[in-house]
């Protein structure tokens, strides 16, 4: 792989993660990742809403006029997340009855409009693609972590199978109630943050 | 780059054109589907609440819909109790009815008031279940709780008296807390519980965590979601109540 590739694809899984770096879709990170699979299918909708995003915006970055930049983005963005949001409910309509309104929210997640406008609009569509999954991949290993120990350590579940018994259901584990209250993602999302930062200095900022 | 405003404007409503043709294409192939999805989900929370299929078993469309041969509709009244006939099985007709002052009433009961069902439709449905072995009754019933509104079945026995089962297919309560009130292992005390008490009023409730003091009509509330439960008993006061399938209840029972 040539070093710039790399650099896109990989970046913001660590270096330049959109949630733990630059603070962005953390609403959705608060509210879908009570439980695992949810916090699946919500990084998988948001990799193809992103990539699809930035490939036709970036398509079209010599077209847009600069006037109604932004609002081009958007209406892109939101036909995407219609359809995620159609597609969903035609084929997997539990997870779209779990996740309700959150998917219909991706309109609103800052990395998807942040990647149009710092990215998809200077760059070419194949480069855009790769931004894409780098950073809906960034997503989806923040998620993943916080929906892992929300599920574990709330409701002693992963992905709906019993690992812990809860005191509940007859069995010894007293789940902790504040990791399924959105609180919890922040201690988590903290935690990791932190963890991030020990290990590359780097990131630290002088000040 | 600079653009004409021409441009512009030929480029707004190109993508607009764009945009709707491919959202508008996607609603209308996947809509059957959808509503097959949406139709299966809903007949399967009633068989399961009726006890015709597990609490686990997932049915095919084809399934659910021979199963749901042997279950009337029937459309009942409020005010008298009376059966007026039959309906056509559409939950969300009842909802929206409930929206709609010319067909829906006030509430005036306290639990009511309670459980903010401001509006009974003037036309219920209850659902008559003739599988030999599992007759039984289910009736749609919904209430606010913490967050959201609470859209669940209650299945009575044919003596219209005894809990068989319930289940709420649509809340948005706080999971791991008031979001138990789906957990099997909550739902689980219902099936034999009264809904009258001796003096034949309507006295089934759900307490708090642990008070618990007439076993025979009271359920026990989630630990941690007081409000929820609680909400969860006005909503049930509401429904079997005089307001909404009370008469019903007494007028068929027994």
């Amino acid at each position: 792989m040539k070093k710039e590739t790399k650099d896109i694809l990989l970046g913001p899984i660590h270096l330049k993660n959109p949630i733990t770096l630059q603070v962005l879709g953390i609403c959705s990170a608060l509210a879908v990742t009570t439980q695992l699979q949810p916090a699946l299918v919500m990084s998988a909708a948001l990799m193809f809403v992103l990539v699809g995003s930035n490939v036709t915006i970036s398509m079209l970055r010599n077209k847009i006029p600069g006037s109604i930049r932004v609002i081009t983005q958007l209406a892109i963005i939101a036909s995407l997340v219609i359809l995620a949001d159609q597609i969903m409910k035609a084929y997997l309509f539990e997870v779209s009855k779990q996740l309700s309104v959150f998917v219909g929210l991706i309109i609103t997640n800052c990395i998807v409009m942040g990647r149009a406008e710092a990215f998809a609009m200077a760059n070419p569509p194949a480069k855009a693609a790769l931004d894409g999954i780098g950073n809906a991949l960034g997503y989806s290993v923040i998620l993943i972590i916080v929906g892992f120990f929300r599920e574990l350590l709330g409701s002693g579940k992963l992905l709906g199978h019993v690992v812990m018994p809860t005191v509940n259901n007859g069995g010894w584990y007293n789940p902790n109630g504040l990791m399924v209250l959105s609180p919890g993602a922040f201690f988590i999302i903290g935690l990791f943050i932190w963890a991030q930062r020990t290990y590359s200095q780097e990131l630290v900022e002088e000040n | 780059m600079e653009f004409s405003n021409k441009y512009i404007i030929g480029f707004a409503l190109a993508l607009c054109l764009v945009c709707s043709l491919a959202v508008s294409t996607t609603a209308v192939v996947l809509k059957d589907k959808q509503d097959a999805n949406a139709l299966l989900d809903m007949q399967s929370q009633i068989l399961r609440v009726a006890g015709l299929i597990d609490a686990n078993a997932k049915p095919t469309s084809e399934e659910a819909t021979a199963m749901f041969t042997s279950i009337k509709a029937l459309k009942v009244s409020p005010t008298t109790g009376e059966i007026l006939g039959e309906m056509e099985f559409n939950p969300k007709n009842l909802i929206k009815a409930s929206k709609d002052a010319s067909l829906s009433s006030a509430t005036s009961s306290e639990s009511a008031t309670k459980a903010r069902v401001s509006r009974i439709p003037n036309h219920l449905m209850v659902l008559q279940v003739t599988d030999p072995g599992n007759e039984c009754y289910v009736f749609l019933l919904w209430g606010n709780g913490l967050w959201s509104t609470m859209y669940g079945y209650i299945a009575l026995e044919s003596d219209l008296e005894t809990v068989k089962g319930i289940t709420f297919y649509e809340q948005g309560e706080t999971a791991g807390l008031g979001g138990e009130i789906v957990n099997p292992n909550w739902t689980s005390q219902w099936p034999g519980k009264k809904v009258f008490d001796e003096e034949g009023n309507v006295a089934l409730t759900v307490t708090k965590f642990g008070q618990v003091k007439k076993p025979s009509n009271q359920v026990d509330g989630i630990s941690g979601a007081t409000i929820t439960s609680v909400a969860v008993g006005n909503t049930m006061l509401t429904w079997l109540g005089d307001e909404a399938y009370g008469k019903f209840l007494k007028a068929e029972g027994k």
